[in-house]
């Protein structure tokens, strides 16, 4: 699971009013390469949460030097555009599970999938 | 990329083991999947630097045409443990780093609040056939609140003037691009023919 996808998840089980950002609990993470596009990165910051981003990151132990904000001049900062694309595409959960803030709710990640299906009681 | 090299290399994705009946499993043939991708490609640009979600994914051909055409991410969604195993199994072997597979229900999606992350969905739905009639409409209304541009999806050619008033319903344009036999080999046992056409339109979704 890159942290791209988790970016966007959100857990909805019955009752949660704010099922994000789920925390990440990790057992296994890998970094992989990907092909670096620095117009589809520049155009998923605007996009994402950061600061789940940033939470998620350092959570793994991957934020490297990844500021806190968003610099104003990012689309044509290629350094940062570097960091921000190993962050969100790079370095993939395969094993752990995702938290809901809000019921503790756990979903299990395995092989680098998440799995967000809820049961009869809770959806 | 020839639209001959795409299906050629989208003949190498491998298919559901056991197709399961009630989840109306039915691999996407390379023709098609090549067919629908190319036109997504080259026709709207709405693959290559895109995010993509493909929902209802299976065995993951239609995400692994999207990588395979360099798609920012292609992300998909399913509900079966063993399609997501073959596609996993798929993701490895053709080694593409820009897939991601979320398992969930897409009928439940909706909860998730993914409104307008994508800039395009990619999908062949279920069409409903299989005491789960509406799914095919559940995972349009799906698509097309996930989507930035675009939603391309596979609809029986006999629903298309209910799907029109739909995406009239919805404030979405209607473009049919296709329409295509698809041609469904016996698959299940209870299956007497050797193969079923089923006239199927290709459509554009485009999000104003």
């Amino acid at each position: 699971m890159k942290l791209l996808t988790h970016n966007m998840l959100t857990s909805h089980v019955k009752g949660v009013t704010k099922g994000y950002p789920l925390l990440i609990k990790a057992t296994e993470v890998k970094v992989n390469e990907v092909d670096f596009n620095p117009q589809f990165i520049s155009r998923m910051i605007p996009k994402i949460e950061w600061s789940a981003l940033i939470q998620a990151a350092e959570g793994l132990g991957h934020l490297q030097d990844l500021p806190s904000a968003v610099a104003p001049d990012f689309e044509s900062n290629e350094d940062f555009l570097r960091k921000v694309h190993r962050a969100l595409l790079e370095v993939e959960v395969i094993e752990g599970c995702l938290q809901c803030p809000e019921s503790g709710r756990e979903f299990p990640i395995s092989r680098g999938i998440p799995n967000m299906l809820l049961n009869e009681d809770e959806s | 990329m020839k639209l001959k090299e795409l299906e050629s290399c989208l003949q190498q994705v491998d298919v559901f083991e056991e197709p399961k009946l009630l989840l109306e499993q039915y691999p996407t043939s390379p023709h098609i999947a090549g067919c629908m991708l190319y036109t997504i490609h080259n026709t709207f640009d709405d693959i290559k630097g895109k995010l993509v979600a493909d929902l209802g994914c299976g065995c993951g051909v239609l995400s692994i045409g999207a990588a395979v055409l360099d798609a920012g991410l292609c992300v998909g969604f399913e509900i079966d443990e063993d399609a997501i195993d073959v596609f996993k199994g798929n993701v490895e072997e053709f080694e593409l780093p820009n897939i991601d597979v979320v398992q969930c229900d897409v009928c439940s999606l909706g909860t998730l609040s993914l409104a307008k992350k994508f800039d395009t969905v990619i999908m062949n739905p279920p069409f409903g056939t299989k005491h789960n009639q509406g799914i095919d409409m559940t995972f349009l209304k799906t698509a097309i609140s996930m989507a930035k541009t675009a939603v391309y999806s596979l609809h029986k050619t006999s629903t298309r003037e209910h799907i029109q008033k739909k995406a009239n319903d919805w404030n979405v344009k209607m473009e049919v691009i296709a329409e295509l036999r698809y041609d469904l080999p016996a698959s299940y046992k209870f299956h007497k023919k050797k193969s079923v056409d089923i006239q199927v339109d290709f459509i554009r979704f485009s999000i104003k």
